[in-house]
């Protein structure tokens, strides 16, 4: 019976085949390979999804970690852990960001270290709104990167108790324009102007993206989500990008809609959509609710993807401050962010032992921690992971 | 001190502070704007309960489709306008914005004209209709006249498009007050702030200052601040945590369509616009269904439950009162429920059960 439900679990859980599971690259799309005609369909695959420029030491991979705020500290340290049970050929360059590093040597550092190891995994940042002049870290991360895309792909997974089943809903947001820039004043006292910016380079470079994701990875159907009512222009630029873009994939089904009803439906029949694709803002509302109904911010990891850098970190950006040091945070998502990191690494093999054994922990032994409505610590959730992985490693 | 305890016991609730306590057999005139589409029926039916119901409120049917003013613009109809200042409550159906030149969008023109500045939308999960959110109870209140929907937007270069986001102290001051003053008002235990501050400091900061200065004046109800992502998290796994929440225009728009979503979409969620001067709009939210007008199919709860609000603002909340529960039986018997929440009754069949439930 056991080896039944896990061989259900394997079916369910490689739905398609390995490949189909990476992070999709972008060095490719950007260089105006997709561009042409389909002329040379023999691509070597592997070259389509590894997508790392950095060098290889050694046959090693070095990967800066910045462990930001609250549990983003205790967290690493367990993907560390994991990743060395695993044979991982990752070296961690630790970097120190965070509310006692908040200098702008500090974010220079960081930025530098990413640029030159072109890929990081990391917690967040807390940002002191009330400080005068301070920016988000986050985000000023971010935009000097050049991390187009955020990518959170969330899914049900069996065994963990939501209202709603069979959610499967890849969330492609805009990362670096639309109403994060930052860019505000008060005009006259008691009247501040915060503005908005789209730009149809940028609308054009994650609608490609969101499209070239949805064909590789075998999706059926693109929604943009927008508020082109309301904001004719920006909005409606973003949309129109959308829709010349959609013309050149016939083979998917498009689609828009505006933002409160897709909140809407999100919540009554989140079951309808596939790949979406939206600008900063809303993405970060659609996020939020996708991560939610499939069980919290403990499960989802996201991805920001750049043209050369990329940065992997829990899906639903929080610093968990007050179960920081507590050992009850659900490590999974940053568990998952680690194994979309050996994907992103061309390291397929280790991420399927790591993911498979996150999903079985779950779904099969059930060892969930509180925000999952269970009582186990996370060291319980890392102990049962690491137990697996090792099971997995002995088949090597 | 004393005396306003005994006003509270014995008042019914209200939302505004102006307005004179009413004698029920004052008889109070009432704007209503039938709308578009199922319009009509919907009003009808609203107006078939409220005289079974034997409310005391006078109808002054009105039409606010745009005519040309004589400096060519086109603008409400100035009787529509004298009507709503002489009443100063209105209910309002769905109205269709006409696409194409000229017209301003009709909302957002009586949103101007009448200077409705709170939106206000109770959620409240409703017995008959199951949904997979039980037990929700919470209330948004969004600022309706300023931030991201300004409609300031500009092409800087082509390909480069900037929106304007507009927060001004005096809007945001009157919305947070307006909140604590309803929370007072209605028995709510605290109320939210939803912001941005960590991305959009100084706007969002300033709306955050002014709903801290509103907190101080009203220390019975306990105020707290949170990020618009984490309520969005939250409000999906358990929307029990929240009672009142206060936010700009945009998130407030989204917020609201995502508690309606909760409790189970449009058709079923009351609206209503506050304005200075103790005037009030309340309206159905949802559009006009053009697909099944005219064909007694429509579901009028939601402009039901809209008037219901409107009844406890103007101080006659116990016939408010009285009409909900008819409308919440009638939609716990599968017999009387509309197509849209998976009955098989007709609008005017449900509609006379809401009658009959209320004698």
């Amino acid at each position: 019976m056991a080896a039944y439900r896990s061989l259900r679990l394997e079916k369910y859980f490689f739905r398609n085949n390995l490949n189909k599971r990476s992070i999709l690259g972008t060095s490719a799309v950007l260089r105006g390979s997709y561009s042409q005609p389909k002329q040379n369909e023999a691509v070597d695959q592997r070259r389509q999804f590894s997508r790392h420029t950095g060098a290889k030491y050694g046959g090693r991979y070095t990967v800066t970690a910045i462990a930001g705020d609250g549990i983003g500290p205790e967290l690493m340290g367990h993907v560390k852990h994991v990743f060395k049970v695993a044979d991982v050929p990752v070296d961690f360059e630790d970097i120190y960001l965070d509310s006692a590093h908040d200098a702008d040597t500090d974010l220079a550092h960081a930025v530098l270290a990413v640029k030159r190891n072109r890929v990081a995994l990391k917690g967040n940042v807390e940002t002191k709104h009330l400080k005068p002049g301070f920016v988000s870290h986050n985000l000023l991360l971010r935009v000097s990167l050049d991390l187009f895309a955020n990518v959170i792909h969330c899914r049900s997974i069996p065994g963990v108790s939501t209202r709603h089943g069979d959610v499967d809903i890849v969330v492609i947001r805009e990362n670096t324009e639309g109403e994060y820039k930052s860019l505000e004043h008060e005009n006259v006292p008691g009247v501040v102007e915060s503005l908005k910016v789209i730009t149809r380079e940028s609308s054009k470079r994650i609608a490609r993206y969101a499209f070239e994701y949805a064909r590789q990875q075998g999706r059926k159907k693109v929604t943009a989500v927008h508020k082109a009512n309301i904001m004719k222009l920006s909005d409606g630029m973003f949309l129109d990008t959308c829709r010349q873009m959609a013309a050149e994939y016939p083979e998917l089904k498009f689609e828009d809609m505006i933002v409160d009803n897709t909140c809407m439906q999100l919540v009554s029949r989140p079951q309808q959509f596939d790949v979406m694709v939206m600008p900063n803002l809303y993405g970060n509302i659609v996020s939020n609710i996708g991560c939610s109904l499939v069980g919290g911010p403990g499960l989802t990891a996201g991805s920001n993807i750049g043209s050369d850098f990329a940065i992997f970190e829990m899906g639903t950006r929080n610093t968990g401050k007050s179960i920081a040091g507590e050992n009850i945070a659900n490590p999974s998502a940053m568990l998952m962010a680690g194994v979309e990191l050996c994907r992103y690494l061309g390291l397929a093999r280790h991420a399927d032992v790591i993911e498979k054994s996150i999903w079985r922990t779950i779904s099969e032994d059930k060892v969930h921690t509180p925000d999952l409505g269970g009582t186990a610590t996370t060291s319980d959730v890392v102990h049962s992971i690491t137990q697996k992985v090792q099971n997995e490693m002995r088949k090597w | 001190m004393a005396s306003r305890i005994l006003k509270s016991l014995f008042a019914t609730v209200k939302i505004s502070k102006t307005g004179t306590q009413l004698y029920s057999q004052d008889v109070r005139t009432v704007t209503l704007i039938p709308g578009d589409g199922i319009g009509p029926e919907i009003s009808a039916a609203v107006q078939k309960i409220f005289s079974s119901a034997k409310v005391p409120v006078e109808w002054e049917a009105v039409d606010v489709t745009p005519v040309k003013a004589p400096d060519g613009r086109m603008v409400i109809p100035q009787k529509a306008i004298d009507s709503v200042n002489k009443n100063k409550i209105g209910l309002k159906g769905p109205l269709a914005t006409p696409v194409g030149k000229g017209h301003q969008s009709l909302n957002l023109a009586l949103r101007k004209t009448f200077n409705l500045y709170a939106n206000v939308r109770p959620c409240r999960s409703i017995e008959g209709y199951k949904t997979p959110y039980d037990d929700v109870d919470l209330v948004t209140i969004r600022e309706n006249t300023e931030g991201e929907y300004s409609g300031i937007e500009h092409v800087i270069v082509d390909g480069v498009v900037q929106s304007i986001k507009l927060i001004t102290e005096v809007a945001s001051r009157r919305v947070a007050e307006f909140a604590f003053r309803y929370a007072v008002a209605n028995n709510r235990k605290s109320v939210t702030a939803v912001h941005k501050a960590n991305i959009m400091r100084m706007s969002d900061g300033l709306f955050l200052q002014c709903c801290r200065e509103a907190a101080e004046k009203f220390p019975e109800v306990q105020f707290d601040e949170m990020y618009l992502d984490t309520v969005c998290l939250h409000m999906v796994q358990d929307p029990k945590k929240y009672d009142v929440l206060v936010m700009p225009n945009l998130y407030g728009d989204i917020l609201s369509d995502l508690c309606a979503g909760l409790i189970g979409g449009l058709g079923v969620t009351p609206s209503g616009n506050i304005g200075e001067n103790g005037a009030a709009i309340f309206e159905s939210v949802h559009g006009t269904a053009p697909d099944i007008a005219g064909q007694d199919k429509a579901n009028p709860t939601a402009l039901l439950l809209s008037a219901c609000m409107m009844l406890k603002h103007m101080g006659l909340g116990t016939y408010g009162s009285k009409i909900e529960k008819a409308a919440f039986e009638a939609i716990k018997n599968k017999e009387t429920r509309t197509a849209d929440l998976g009955g098989k009754a007709t609008c005017s069949q449900f509609t006379d059960a809401v009658c009959r439930y209320v004698d």
